[in-house]
């Protein structure tokens, strides 16, 4: 058992991962993962049901024995190399997707479990403020509201000090509203605590909200990892870009650094050649009834208005319709004829052939699988 | 993705296929392989027996009289269970639904005669309305010399029928409480009269409710051995009783032990996709408003003269006899050391029938939550024979395999012991197994991702949350075995006596006043925890 009844903060160290690997029986659920969290810091694990980030997560807590690969916790070698950290002296917290609260404790039996078998009050206190729940020792957890209960089990992971702390879906079971509020709280009572953090969503706007590293996987390994802005914006294959929102894709024809497409000629910033995908957020697709010398002629045919925003249709002169989001004013209306540009970061990726551009009707199919 | 894993490995090796992705700890499947075979035992030396002596076992069944037991017991399993439940549907809603003066006390007194054991319920209704008995006592004086005959099919159904409707009433009033009554508004509001509504909507609801108490009333009067004993109605378990104390025929009582199981087995899978149909018709409990009780006016009286003529056969009138004849008994002295040595013996045979059948609860009940696989399945599945089992067969089989395999046991504490435990297992699996049920895994993992060692976690998290069920299945394998009787009659040792067989061997000698303090008594240790634990859900699950 680990002893951290002090209170005082240990420097954390990150967390690294290098080919991690489990299947069970034939389907590999973690294919070889790396993965880098930086000290401190907030990182998650995006991806679609079935991907694999749960179990990765549960290789990290040391709930499941990885076939293959290295996990460091805080320049500690947990797993790998033949060594095998068990779960309980890994001094790492885990926010469980139901929170697993021990029904049969109050809140400070639960806040206090981790702390040894006579636990200090006043580190119980002190997690207890962190998470906005000061005084709240005596209740039973069954009284507390969905909102508590997530802010318990959080007290609970973050007590003993660990090194590490993961949250499995931690938001999945809230309403909407309280799920926005408590993502910021969340995320900010992790960066006041200063301890790293992993959580799995499978959430977009989630995890790009509030981790500052983002790693998407699929089928089990990590399809592309960075700043939510660099996973966003600048998408390495055409399934990344449609899973982290709507993406406008246009087939183009690049040579010597720069690329033709329907929308204009643009750098593609590499030495890609022959046919391409021209991939365009429709925040990055600009319109107006004027517009620079290069931009192209289009129709309005659909507007779909959203209060804050709008969706606009717009079918170009080959027939293929790009949408473009915009602010909610001014108000287009079908017929309208604009002229259309690319106004923002566009990615030109070589031509899949015959790729689906729905990246969710992937989720479930195991390429691996033999 | 644990689903999609289980699947692929499923379709992989066949030790994959029996055991699952994550295997049990060879220790536990041991245990368990160990009670499961204990549990199978009667029914499979029944089988053995029968299959033995295959010729002898056809002729005695294949006979005019097998027909005759059939169509009696059948008959006697029907009646009381319509009777029994023309007498819950109206207690059940009275109680629930309807303005009736003290429905709730009316609702408690109505349970209780559940935990009157069947043979003190007949033992009572004979010594009070039978030959010799307390009526004629009162009426002699009046010239009256013959009473109306209690004994017979009469006495077996009017007793099993009073001792029995409980068991549609309680799953009854459950399926009327959670009827959502927002159900009834729309049909109302859909213009369909009162009535219509009730055989529309609230019928269809209550049939599955009504339709498992029938079977556990059918169950009952099918298995039933000591009520129909002494009432003297031969149905199957007193025919097997008689096959088997004649000393011959052993070959015979198994075949018909064998029909026997067969039958209740056939009503089983009914009551399995009885009680699958209920769950389709659970509504969520955050849309139910209190419903507006039925107002009766001025049906209220014969409301309260059917309820109260109700409880008043089946409670007040026994207990009043069984107090009237141990006030007899007290004023005329009685031995009391003996009485000491029967409840000691009652009381150390049910409780290390209540130890055996909670260890192997516990085992069972892990293996079948913590590592579902088909063989665990099948373990937990054979668990609950008990249950199909009437305690006569299996008093039987346990007899005809100890004197042919094991001779030094027959007749032996420890052959009683084991009898009961089998007997009365399904009790404590099925609380055992729901208390697992609400300790999920992630709970122990929780613990120990916050530093505890996994002996920490069992002793801080796991038993604490169990603990309530295993006890709780302990006590009720207990005071079943308590007042178990035919197995106690077959298998104790010769001058083993217990409460239960007490009360046996002096009715049937027509000492009823004799009968009365042992009955008191077990009444006293066994009916109020009964009817607690009962009333808590237990019963039938």
């Amino acid at each position: 058992m680990t002893d951290n009844g002090n209170g005082a903060t240990p420097p954390s160290g990150g967390l690294r991962l290098r080919g991690l690997e489990k299947a069970y029986g034939s389907v590999r659920a973690v294919a070889g993962i790396d993965l880098e969290c930086n000290a401190g810091g907030t990182c998650s694990l995006l991806g679609p049901s079935g991907c694999g980030k749960t179990t990765t997560l549960r290789l990290i807590a040391g709930l499941e024995r990885p076939d293959a690969g290295e996990i460091v916790v805080g320049g500690r070698v947990v797993s790998g190399n033949g060594r095998f950290v068990p779960a309980e002296e890994r001094r790492i917290g885990m926010v469980f997707q139901d929170y697993a609260l021990f029904p049969h404790m109050d809140v400070a039996g639960n806040v206090g479990y981790g702390l040894g078998r006579k636990p200090d009050p006043g580190r119980v206190r002190e997690a207890l403020e962190l998470v906005g729940l000061a005084g709240s020792q005596k209740r039973p957890v069954h009284e507390l509201s969905g909102g508590q209960q997530q802010r318990v089990a959080l007290a609970r992971a973050l007590a003993p000090t660990p090194d590490l702390v993961l949250l499995d879906e931690p938001f999945s079971n809230l309403d909407a509203s309280l799920r926005d509020r408590l993502r910021q709280e969340v995320s900010q009572i992790l960066r006041t605590a200063g301890v790293t953090a992993l959580f799995v969503t499978h959430d977009q706007e989630e995890a790009m909200s509030i981790a500052e590293t983002v790693a998407v996987m699929r089928e089990g390994r990590v399809e592309q990892a960075g700043t939510p802005e660099a996973v966003y914006l600048r998408p390495r294959t055409r399934w990344m870009a449609t899973f982290l929102g709507d993406m406008e894709v246009l087939p183009g024809e690049a040579c010597d650094g720069r690329c033709h497409c329907e929308l204009g000629s643009l750098p593609t910033g590499s030495d890609i050649a022959g046919d391409v995908d021209v991939l365009v957020r429709p925040e990055s697709v600009a319109f107006g009834v004027s517009g620079p010398a290069t931009a192209a002629p289009a129709q309005v045919i659909t507007r779909r208005f959203f209060g804050h925003d709008q969706l606009v249709g717009l079918q170009l002169a080959s027939g293929q319709v790009v949408s473009s989001r915009r602010l909610g004013y001014p108000a287009w209306h079908p017929g309208d004829h604009v002229q259309v540009w690319i106004d923002g970061p566009a990615e030109v990726l070589p031509r899949e052939n015959g790729a689906a551009s729905e990246p969710n009707v992937a989720v479930g199919h195991d390429d691996d699988v033999a | 993705m644990a689903a999609t894993s289980a699947g692929a490995a499923r379709r992989r090796s066949p030790a994959h296929r029996l055991f699952g992705v994550r295997r049990p700890p060879l220790v536990l499947l041991g245990l368990g392989l160990v009670a499961g075979f204990a549990a199978a035992l009667p029914a499979l030396y029944l089988i053995v027996a029968v299959a033995g002596d295959a010729r002898t076992a056809v002729d005695a069944v294949l006979t005019q009289r097998t027909l005759g037991l059939v169509v009696r017991s059948a008959g006697l399993a029907a009646a009381v269970t319509a009777a029994a439940i023309a007498i819950a549907v109206p207690i059940a809603w009275l109680t629930v639904r309807s303005d009736l003066p003290g429905r709730r006390m009316w609702a408690t007194l109505a349970t209780l005669p559940l935990v009157i054991p069947s043979y003190i319920g007949a033992y009572l209704f004979v010594s009070a309305l039978g030959p010799k008995g307390l009526l004629q006592d009162l009426l002699a004086p009046l010239g009256v010399e013959r009473l109306p005959p209690i004994y017979g099919f009469f006495g077996a159904w009017l007793v099993l029928t009073l001792f029995t409707y409980p068991l549609v009433l309680i799953p009854l009033r459950a399926a009327l409480r959670r009827m959502d009554p927002a159900l009834e508004e729309a049909a109302r509001v859909m213009g369909r009269s009162p009535t219509e509504v009730f055989r529309s909507i609230v019928l269809p609801q209550l049939l599955p409710a009504i339709g498992a108490g029938a079977v556990l009333v059918a169950l009952y009067a099918l298995s039933d051995f000591g009520a129909v004993s002494l009432l003297r109605f031969n149905s199957f378990t007193r025919d097997i009783y008689i096959a088997y104390t004649s000393g011959f025929g052993r070959t015979e009582a198994a075949a018909l032990g064998m029909v026997l199981v067969l039958i209740m087995l056939a009503l089983f899978a009914v009551y399995g996709r009885v009680r699958g149909a209920r769950a389709l018709h659970r509504t969520s409990p955050g849309t139910q408003r209190p419903t507006a009780p039925v107002k009766l006016g001025r049906w209220r009286w014969p409301a309260i003269a059917f309820c109260g003529s109700v409880v008043g056969l089946a409670l007040v009138l026994p207990v009043g006899v069984l107090l009237y004849w141990a006030t007899k008994q007290v004023s005329t002295g009685m031995q009391l050391s003996a009485l000491a040595t029967d409840a000691g013996h009652s009381l150390i045979a049910a409780a290390a029938a209540a130890g055996f059948a909670a260890v192997a609860a516990v085992v069972i009940a892990l293996l079948a939550v913590r590592f579902p696989s088909p063989a665990t399945h099948v373990i937990e599945r054979i668990g609950y024979a008990g249950y199909a089992l009437p305690g006569i067969v299996i008093a039987l089989a346990l007899a005809f395999f100890t004197t042919r395999f094991a001779l030094p046991l027959y007749q032996s504490f420890a052959i009683l012991v084991f009898a009961l435990a089998i007997h009365y297992l399904p009790l404590a699996v099925s609380p055992v197994g729901s208390s697992l049920v609400q300790v999920p895994p992630r709970l122990e993992e929780a613990a120990r991702s916050l530093g505890r060692s996994p002996i920490a976690v069992l002793r801080t998290i796991t038993t604490p949350l169990v603990a309530s069920g295993v006890l709780g299945g302990t006590a009720l394998v207990f005071l079943h075995a308590l007042k178990e009787l035919p197995a106690t009659l077959v298998l104790a040792p010769i001058e083993f006596n217990t409460l239960a067989t007490d009360v046996w061997h002096r009715t049937t000698e027509g000492a009823f006043e004799q009968s009365a303090i042992p009955a008191l008594l077990l009444l006293l240790i066994a009916a109020p925890p009964l009817y607690l634990l009962n009333a808590r859900g237990s019963v039938g699950s």
